[in-house]
C-alpha cells in the first residue's frame, strides 16, 4: 500500500546524506590542500568563520528578506477562508505548528516556503495558483510546502549554501595566493603539485555547485513524497504539478529571482514544461523535471 | 584482565541501547498521548458548537423533531464514549446526524438564508475537517509505537516496561471515497 511512500522517503534522506557526505569531503580536502601548501591551517578555520558568519546571518533573516522580494502580503482568514482553513487542517495532520501564510499578486501558479525552523515557517502561494487549482490539487501544492518545513530543508539549505561558499572563497583565495606570489613556496608544493592544485580550484566550486543543486533536487523529490504522505493522495499533487506546467510553461514569474529559486514549488522560470533534455540543463536545474515528478507520484498512488 | 573490559563493555553499550529505546518508547507514547488530546480538542469544539446550532434551527424546523433529536442523542453518547473504538463509532454517528441535519435544512430557503445558520455550518464543516486531520496524526503515531512495540529487538524492552500498542481511530467510511472530488453537474 503507502509502502512505496515510506521506501521512497528513506531512500530520498540516504541519497541526501551521501551527497552531503561528498560535500564535506570536497571540502575538508580543500582545506587540508591549502593549507598544505601554505604551511598555515589557519586559513581553513578563518574561511570556515567567515562563511559561518554571512550565512548564519542570511539564515536568520531569510524569510523576511524573501517575502520582501517577492512582495508577498500575509492571508488573512476572512479572506482566504479556504486556502487558511486547509493549510490549518494539513498542518495538524503533518502534526507541525501552523505555519505563516502569505498571497503573492502574481498570475503564475507557484508557491513557496521558508522560515529557520517550523516555529517560523511561512509558507506563500501566488494568486495565479489559487485561480487554476482544484481544493485536493492545492492541498498537494500546500503538503508539499509543509514537507519542506518539516524535513527541515531550509537549514539543509543553508548549510549547504555555506559549504558552496566556503569552497568557492577557498578557491578564489588559493588562485590569487598563487598568481600574486603569497604563501611560501619553496614549501613541499612542487611544479606537479601546483597545476593539480590550480584545477581543482578552479574545478571545485562549479563541483560545488552541481552538488547544491543536486541536493535541492532531492529535496524536492523527498518533498513530493513527503507532501503525499501528509494528503494520502499522491494524485492531488501531480495533477497540480501538471496544470502548473501546461498554464506556466514558457512564462517567467515577475519577480523570478536566481537567489530564490530553488525555494519554489515549480522553477520560477516557466522551464520546467519544457523538453529540455540536454545534460548541461539538467545538471544546473534546481528543480527535477516536471515529467518525472508526476511519474514519480504516480508510480507510488496510494491504493 | 582483559575479559574483565570486554565484560565491562558490552553492559555498558547493552545499558545505552536498553536507555535509547525505552526513551524511544517514552517518546513515542507521550506523542500519541498528544495527538489524542489534539483530537479531543477538535471533538470538544463540535460539542460547543452543536447546541446553538440546534437553537437556530429550532425556530425554522418544527416538522423536523427527530432529525433534532437524534443529533443530540448522538453528542451526548459521543460525549460519554469510554474507549478508541467507541469514540470512534459514536462520533461517527454524530457525524452522520449532522450530515442528515444539513440535507433537510436544504428544504428550508429561510433557514439557508440565516447569516448565524450559515456561520454554523461552515465552523461545523471546519471543524469536521480538522477531526479528521488530527485523525490521521494521531494514527501516524499510534503505527509508528506499534511498530516499534512489534518489532525485534525493541519488542523484549516493550515487554519488559509493559509499553502497550494503542488502538487506531478509524474512520467509518472509505477514506478514498472522502478525498476524490464530487463531481457535481446541472
Amino acid at each position: 500500500m503507502a509502502a512505496n511512500l515510506y521506501k521512497n522517503q528513506s531512500e530520498n534522506i540516504i541519497k541526501t546524506w551521501a551527497l552531503m557526505s561528498v560535500f564535506f569531503v570536497l571540502v575538508i580536502f580543500l582545506g587540508l590542500f591549502a593549507s598544505h601548501y601554505f604551511g598555515n591551517p589557519s586559513i581553513f578555520y578563518i574561511a570556515i568563520a567567515i562563511s559561518l558568519l554571512m550565512n548564519v546571518f542570511s539564515y536568520w533573516n531569510s524569510a523576511s528578506l524573501v517575502l520582501k522580494i517577492s512582495g508577498a502580503k500575509p492571508a488573512l482568514k476572512e479572506e482566504y477562508y479556504d486556502l487558511y482553513t486547509l493549510t490549518e487542517n494539513l498542518s495538524i495532520t503533518a502534526g507541525l505548528p501552523m505555519p505563516k501564510l502569505y498571497v503573492i499578486k502574481e498570475s503564475v501558479p507557484n508557491a513557496f516556503a521558508t522560515g529557520r525552523n517550523k516555529e517560523h515557517g511561512v509558507v506563500a502561494v501566488t494568486t495565479g495558483l489559487l485561480e487554476i487549482l482544484e481544493k485536493n490539487e492545492l492541498e498537494g501544492v500546500i503538503a508539499h510546502e509543509l514537507a519542506h518545513i518539516g524535513n527541515r530543508d531550509i537549514l539543509l539549505q543553508t548549510v549547504v549554501v555555506v559549504l558552496v561558499g566556503l569552497v568557492t572563497m577557498l578557491g578564489d583565495f588559493f588562485l590569487r595566493a598563487t598568481f600574486f606570489g603569497g604563501g611560501n613556496r619553496d614549501n613541499k608544493a612542487g611544479g606537479y603539485l601546483l597545476i593539480i592544485g590550480i584545477i581543482l580550484m578552479i574545478l571545485s566550486p562549479i563541483i560545488a555547485t552541481i552538488i547544491q543543486l543536486m541536493i535541492s533536487r532531492k529535496r524536492e523529490f523527498l518533498a513530493d513524497s513527503t507532501g503525499a504522505l501528509i494528503t494520502r493522495y499522491p494524485e492531488g499533487l501531480a495533477s497540480a504539478l501538471e496544470k502548473i506546467s501546461g498554464f506556466s510553461s514558457g512564462k517567467k514569474m515577475e519577480k523570478a529571482n536566481h537567489a530564490t529559486a530553488h525555494m519554489f514549488f515549480a522553477s520560477p522560470f516557466g522551464d520546467h514544461g519544457k523538453k529540455h533534455k540536454s545534460f548541461m540543463n539538467k545538471l544546473f536545474a534546481t528543480h527535477p523535471p516536471t515529467e518525472q515528478r508526476i511519474a514519480k507520484l504516480r508510480g507510488q498512488r496510494v491504493e | 584482565m582483559i575479559l574483565l573490559y570486554i565484560l565491562l563493555g558490552f553492559v555498558v553499550v547493552a545499558g545505552a541501547w536498553v536507555a535509547a529505546s525505552y526513551n524511544g518508547f517514552i517518546r513515542l507514547r507521550t506523542r500519541a498521548e498528544e495527538a489524542w488530546s489534539d483530537i479531543d480538542v477538535q471533538l470538544k469544539r463540535r460539542y460547543d458548537l452543536i447546541p446553538n446550532l440546534i437553537d437556530t434551527v429550532k425556530g425554522y424546523m418544527n416538522h423536523e423533531r427527530e432529525t433534532l433529536e437524534s443529533v443530540t442523542k448522538a453528542r451526548t453518547a459521543a460525549m460519554g464514549a469510554g474507549t478508541v473504538a467507541d469514540q470512534a463509532a459514536s462520533e461517527n454517528m454524530l457525524t452522520d446526524a449532522l450530515k442528515s441535519l444539513f440535507a433537510v435544512s436544504e428544504s428550508y430557503p429561510d433557514l439557508k438564508a440565516n447569516e448565524n445558520f450559515l456561520e454554523l455550518q461552515r465552523e461545523l464543516t471546519d471543524t469536521e475537517n480538522k477531526i479528521q486531520a488530527s485523525r490521521r496524526f494521531y494514527n501516524t503515531n499510534v503505527r509508528d509505537l506499534n511498530i516499534k512495540i512489534e518489532s525485534f529487538p525493541s519488542n523484549i524492552i516493550a515487554g519488559i516496561f509493559n509499553f502497550v500498542k494503542r488502538e487506531f481511530f478509524e474512520l467509518a467510511e472509505d477514506e478514498q471515497a472522502a478525498k476524490d472530488p464530487v463531481k457535481v453537474s446541472f
